[in-house]
């Protein structure tokens, strides 16, 4: 069954959907979306290191990604200027990136690929490494929820019941590195972001409890993984772009239809 | 023997020291009333008890085991984040749905369990946050001016239930407040902030202590002028005498 590269694909979507949306709901709700941009362009930059030292793409990524995310909540905690500092952090990561790739020597690297991923190019070990890491993330979640939560709503409220906010920070932190690292070779850096933070916002207005919100938005990922890639295929479009397209559909189609629910006496 | 109490505690924020030279320490039982100044060092002092922030020198300590239930000054619910007020109530220890009725009752709100968070007023959202406080069986509740936001009457009401609370489940209380009328009348023992402990003691002691009237007002009246007045008082850093100005 393996075999197919469809079939890879979609796995390596849903894979993809099942890590993301969930951490997504909290880059959500704790206003981080656009530390998941600087933290998944500077994995372009990873990808450099990785070509240039022979280490796999999927380390140097990762390795990159945990840096930036953790220098981020660093700066953010000392809060200095976050909003233009993410801003800048962002593009400078992605454009050293796209440098450093340029100047490897003997490499003929296509840039696209790492940009906007190559769902289609999926391996069997690709996989392995997808679910992996998407098992950990869900892991390391479901493991921390209740923790997660409390120090989501407050920090102090958090200390005050034996938590530390900054430990649950960095659980975030890995989490998000390790959803870059996997996910760069399905959608590209370039829209990682995305799959974190649409799938969440389209189940917001159906949701009453934080479960419910995680729960659907994995729902919303998935059908948006396989929705787009069908429509690649349909359509003959590149497969990344257009599952956040297909992502980017339902959150339009879901903004348009909470509120007719809504009004409607219960 | 205390539950809770500091020694020679510094704390700072921003760089700059807020509060210096602070020995309180709070018994068990016992309503205890922070008073003091806007920037005196309240929300910072309750910030360090609960371990929030970190002295710069000096310590806190608490008794074994001690179980603090805090209400923060406000909670902003980002719109983002949909959480019941049951859900709430299971953060971030999860208890059976029975157990947190009880406490939504003894908040005084049994009412509001399946209502969002977000959508609540702010003297039900101030209950809610009571409920899930008491949720954790506290040796001491710690509220950070729990009533900002509600109107007299409301906040009259707030107090009444912390009175009530306070017998039924035999915790100490440490609040801080802008509502003197109140302070006056239901604490066992006042302190006043102003960058370190200026006074303290019963109501009375406090009220006539000279660093208290120069705080809080000048004339012969005292704490009793502003006492009658039925307005916040929010910029006592002020020398002279002006209970009305300061309404919000």
């Amino acid at each position: 069954m393996l075999d197919d590269f469809i079939i890879r694909a979609a796995l390596a979507g849903l894979g993809v959907a099942l890590a993301a949306a969930p951490l997504g709901c909290f880059v959500v709700w704790r206003r981080m979306a656009y530390f998941g941009d600087a933290t998944s362009h500077a994995a372009i930059l990873g990808v450099a290191l990785a070509l240039a030292t022979d280490l796999p793409v999927f380390a140097g990524v990762l390795g990159v990604a945990l840096a930036m995310a953790l220098v981020i909540s660093t700066l953010a905690e000392r809060q200095v200027g976050t909003d233009a500092l993410l801003g800048v952090l962002a593009h400078a990561a992605l454009a050293l990136g796209l440098v450093a790739v340029s100047l490897i020597d003997g490499v003929r690297v296509n840039l696209e690929s790492y940009l906007f991923g190559e769902i289609l190019a999926v391996t069997v070990a690709d996989l392995v490494v997808i679910w992996t890491g998407a098992g950990l993330v869900l892991a390391l979640l479901v493991w921390r929820w209740q923790a997660l939560l409390t120090s989501t709503l407050s920090p102090d409220l958090a200390t005050a019941s034996g938590i530390a906010p900054k430990r649950e920070q960095l659980i975030l932190t890995l989490a998000l590195a390790i959803t870059v690292a996997v996910a760069i070779k399905v959608v590209g850096a370039l829209l990682i972001a995305a799959m974190l933070v649409i799938p969440a916002a389209t189940a917001r207005p159906f949701s009453r409890t934080p479960e419910a919100m995680a729960a659907y938005a994995v729902a919303v990922g998935s059908f948006a993984a396989l929705g787009g890639l069908a429509g690649a295929f349909t359509f003959d479009t590149p497969a990344g772009p257009s599952i956040v397209t297909a992502a980017a559909i339902l959150f339009a189609l879901s903004a348009v239809v909470a509120p007719l629910l809504t009004r409607q006496p219960r | 023997m205390a539950l809770i109490e500091t020694r020679n505690l510094e704390l700072a924020y921003g760089g700059r020291t807020v509060l210096r030279d602070v020995n309180i320490s709070i018994s068990r039982g016992e309503i205890v009333t922070i008073v003091g100044p806007n920037g005196s060092g309240k929300s910072s002092l309750l910030r360090a008890l609960i371990g929030a922030i970190r002295p710069v020198t000096g310590q806190v300590i608490r008794a074994d085991g001690l179980r603090i239930g805090y209400v923060p000054q406000a909670l902003a619910i980002d719109t983002t984040l949909p959480l019941t007020v049951a859900r709430f109530l299971n953060l971030p220890a999860r208890v059976p749905a029975d157990t947190a009725l009880g406490a939504l009752s003894d908040a005084g709100v049994p009412e509001l369990a399946q209502r969002q968070l977000g959508a609540l007023s702010g003297g039900q959202f101030q209950r809610v946050l009571l409920a899930r406080a008491l949720l954790q069986s506290p040796d001491i509740l710690i509220l950070d001016e729990a009533t900002q936001g509600l109107d007299q009457p409301g906040a009259a009401r707030f107090y009444q239930q912390i009175e009530t609370v306070r017998q039924t489940h035999g915790c100490a209380v440490l609040m801080v407040s802008h509502d003197l009328h109140v302070v006056m009348a239901a604490s066992d023992r006042v302190l006043c902030l102003n960058g370190h402990v200026c006074c303290e003691g019963t109501p009375q002691v406090v009220a006539d202590a000279p660093e208290y009237r120069a705080l809080f007002g000048t004339g012969t009246q005292g704490a009793l002028a502003l006492y009658r007045h039925d307005h916040d008082h929010h910029h006592h850093d002020h020398d002279h005498d002006h209970p009305h100005e300061d309404a919000r």
